[in-house]
């Protein structure tokens, strides 16, 4: 590349308009869906709201990293244009961080403040007049009022499942990386298999959750209503389960790159972005078998 | 376009700000229902929080960065301009609330649950949802400021040379890829309260009300630091400019604002302090706050440094910079009182807390856009502005304000509490004051608009350089700026 090349600096582009009408209409179209459904009312015209507006959306993500896809590949970018992805994906990585910290914070406000609380213990043991006999516990199997928060029979143990799914997510960030190097040693044939490896253990992964999920509300009686264990539960692993979907979606879209022969040995950053992702979701999942599943 | 919307939001907040006065100018209900009122207070806060102070700045980050760094636009300029159009999206959906059934948001900017969850209206979700966009926006914008900051320096400015707007949006862009997410955790952990039976912070599930305080607050409290350091760091450019001497104590000036925002992180449960949180909770709390004003204090002591012994002049960014110093002081000695836990028992939710945070946001955040926007017009516009309108500007302001804020103090401390549309007889004589000075600050602003557009319309031609004290490399390009500067970056000694 050249030495002292300019930062290249975009045209004007349609495609954060599109994005905006695609998101403002998406959204409006969920919000739709649930006060509707709230007030009994039909949610047809939400659905269908919320599918124009997806299909908008998709169109622009296509065509938006398209143009960028395009510009790269045309040689139009400095390496300090590449730092300013680099810095971009690392703190948008971070802002994903702080996200599952708000949840894992009221994790941990409920576990050690709210039960105890509310089964009389420490400072605020007070509460515990508010729901008499109550027992602070941990799952929380009984809720203080039963009747509006009917409680599970029983928690997910973290030996079965979940560990499978530990196995399949940590493996696969081996897998990744195995691909990675691969693709700096230039070997096209390997890293297109190891990126196969990686995404058929996420959807191994994503497939054993559902059926976690499913186990948990048919059989456990265990749902988003059974009281703050299911709130946190759901919350944690359905925000994980969704940014691994996301990023198996990006790891397809990047074999797909492979597939046609983009990238190079040495400027290959789409994977890479794709590749720090893949190992926050797995760090999280992490953070989660411990917290969630096991204490 | 930022600065356009900003201004927009900031009259339709102002507007909503006007009804409130009107119906608090007397005792008894004359002009709005109980219901309306509180959707009036709720909006003014949300709209001027994040719809009109927040763009603002950012509008100001947009344009002045890449000028002072030597850069010839934003890192990411495409992600930039979704960041930007994704406000009104959001604004849109948030307005179009007033005209949904129930109404709109009427639990108060920091919709507490369960108010805002059990007992919100419909529309509720909508706002949820508005608050999602908004918050998509500013994270993206931040994370722009930090790449181009970071990354499109020109050669030679190393990070201690970098001017001190530059720096304040450095760690502003840090505060806001930190805590933006939190806010946006906390609305879905609302959005799931209220429409899928999930028990966050209701307690007969296990949750907790207070949970909501807290990861709000955790939120909210660096978000008012978001709202301020950029209005330090634009001061901090206009003192010196006015001054003819260079900002006293530059190092130490960095090394405030980032104590102020690590600082941030430790102190939100100050807000919390009458909501039956430990004894030991309170205690750090209040101790962390009271620390906060050590740097703060540098910073005051610094601009006032800067202005002694120098060859000083008073056009409007003087004027609005140094009321910001002074005003923005006593706002900040109103919150040291509230930080104090016990007296804060008294003080908390009456009109008290209100005079503090107008104080640091009227004077201090919105007085700082007014300084930046008269210190930078000619430069955006090619134009110099009106300075006798200007001053005219100025000055109604000032007096308008104090006259709206001032009084509130002795209300809180009388025992009013916020968010009333009636009280009772003993508080009526200060609350007509304070209409009146409300009237006049908002009438005045109407002044500010046709500035505005006066100076983009015309006036006389402004040189590169119009301050003969200002310092920084915005001034070395011709005004009105050209569509890409910096091509090729400067050299920076």
């Amino acid at each position: 590349m050249a030495e002292n090349q300019s930062y290249y600096v975009p045209e004007q582009s349609k495609w954060p308009i599109i994005a905006t009408v695609g998101l403002g209409v998406t959204l409006y179209g969920v919000a739709s869906i649930m006060v509707n459904a709230q007030q009994g009312e039909s949610t047809t015209g939400s659905w269908v709201m919320f599918f124009i507006g997806a299909l908008i959306m998709a169109y622009m993500l296509f065509g938006w990293f398209g143009s960028v896809i395009r510009e790269s590949r045309a040689g139009l970018y400095s390496p300090q244009m590449d730092r300013s992805f680099r810095w971009g994906m690392i703190w948008f990585i971070f802002s994903e961080v702080m996200f599952f910290a708000a949840f894992f914070g009221a994790l941990f406000y409920v576990r050690v403040f709210a039960v105890p609380w509310l089964g009389g213990e420490g400072d605020r043991g007070s509460s515990n007049m508010l729901w008499e006999g109550f027992q602070a516990t941990w799952p929380l199997i009984q809720t203080p009022d039963p009747q509006a928060y009917p409680p599970a029979e029983a928690t997910i143990g973290p030996w079965g499942l979940p560990l499978v799914n530990t196995i399949l997510l940590v493996t696969s960030s081996f897998t990744i990386t195995v691909a990675h190097h691969a693709l700096k040693a230039g070997n096209r044939a390997k890293v297109k298999i190891w990126m196969i490896a990686t995404i058929l253990l996420a959807i191994g992964f994503l497939v054993l959750q559902a059926e976690e999920y499913v186990h948990a509300y048919q059989d456990l009686n265990l749902t988003l209503e059974s009281g703050i264990y299911g709130s946190t539960f759901f919350m944690l692993t359905g925000f994980h389960g969704a940014h691994v979907t996301l990023g198996t979606l990006m790891l397809f879209i990047m074999l797909m790159r492979v597939n046609k022969g983009h990238f190079t040995a040495d400027s290959h950053f789409g994977f890479e972005a794709a590749a720090w992702y893949w190992h926050f979701v797995d760090v999280v999942w992490l953070g989660l078998f411990v917290f969630v599943y096991i204490i | 376009m930022y600065l356009i919307f900003s201004f927009t939001m900031f009259l339709l907040g102002g507007t909503m700000a006007m009804v409130i006065r009107a119906e608090l100018f007397q005792p008894g209900l004359q002009i709005v229902q109980p219901e309306f009122f509180n959707q009036m207070t709720t909006m003014h806060g949300l709209i001027m929080v994040f719809g009109a102070v927040m763009p603002a700045f950012v509008g100001l980050a947009n344009w002045m960065i890449p000028l002072m760094i030597g850069a010839p636009d934003m890192a990411l300029p495409r992600m930039n301009n979704w960041s930007f159009w994704l406000l009104p999206c959001a604004f849109l959906i948030l307005v179009s609330t007033l005209f949904m059934q129930g109404g709109a948001p009427n639990f108060g900017w920091t919709f507490y649950a369960p108010l805002s969850t059990t007992y919100g209206p419909p529309s509720t979700t909508f706002f949820i949802f508005a608050v999602h966009i908004m918050g998509i926006s500013s994270i993206m914008g931040a994370i722009n400021v930090i790449a181009t900051i970071l990354n499109l320096r020109a050669p030679g400015m190393t990070l201690m040379k970098m001017p001190l707007f530059v720096w304040t949006w450095l760690i502003t862009a840090f505060l806001l890829i930190a805590v933006m997410p939190v806010l946006a955790g906390v609305v879905t952990m609302m959005l799931m309260d209220i429409n899928f039976g999930t028990s966050f912070f209701n307690a007969a599930g296990g949750g907790d009300p207070v949970l909501f305080q807290h990861v709000f607050w955790f939120f909210g409290h660096p978000e008012v630091y978001i709202m301020i350091l950029p209005a330090f760091g634009a001061v901090s450019h206009i003192i010196p400019a006015f001054s003819r001497k260079p900002l006293f104590g530059y190092a130490s000036m960095v090394y405030a604002v980032g104590a102020i925002a690590l600082l941030s992180f430790v102190v939100w449960a100050h807000h919390m302090f009458t909501v039956g949180i430990p004894i030991t909770g309170q205690l750090f709390f209040m101790y962390a706050t009271m620390l906060i004003a050590v740097p703060t204090g540098v910073k005051v002591f610094n601009w006032v440094a800067t202005m002694f012994r120098g060859s000083l002049s008073f056009e409007a960014p003087m004027l609005f910079a140094v009321a910001f110093v002074i005003l923005f002081t006593i706002g900040g000695f109103s919150g040291l009182m509230l930080a104090i836990a016990p007296a804060d028992f008294q003080y908390h939710d009456t009109y008290f807390v209100v005079a503090h945070f107008h104080y640091v946001l009227v004077p201090g955040a919105i007085f700082g856009i007014f300084a930046s926007a008269y210190f930078w017009l000619p430069k955006w516009t090619g134009h110099m502005y009106d300075e006798t309108l200007a001053k005219t500007h100025f000055w109604l302001s000032f007096i308008g304000m104090n006259l709206a804020f001032f009084p509130m103090h002795f209300l809180g401390l009388a025992g009013m509490p916020r968010r009333i549309p009636d009280y009772a007889l003993q508080f009526a004589d200060f609350n007509m004051v304070s209409s009146i000075g409300a009237f006049m600050f908002g009438a005045t602003q109407l002044l500010f608009l046709l500035i505005v557009v006066k100076c983009v319309k015309g006036g006389k031609e402004a040189p590169a350089k119009p301050w003969d004290g200002a310092e920084g490399l915005e001034w070395t390009v011709p005004s009105p700026a050209p569509y890409h500067t910096f091509a090729t970056p400067p050299e920076v000694k």
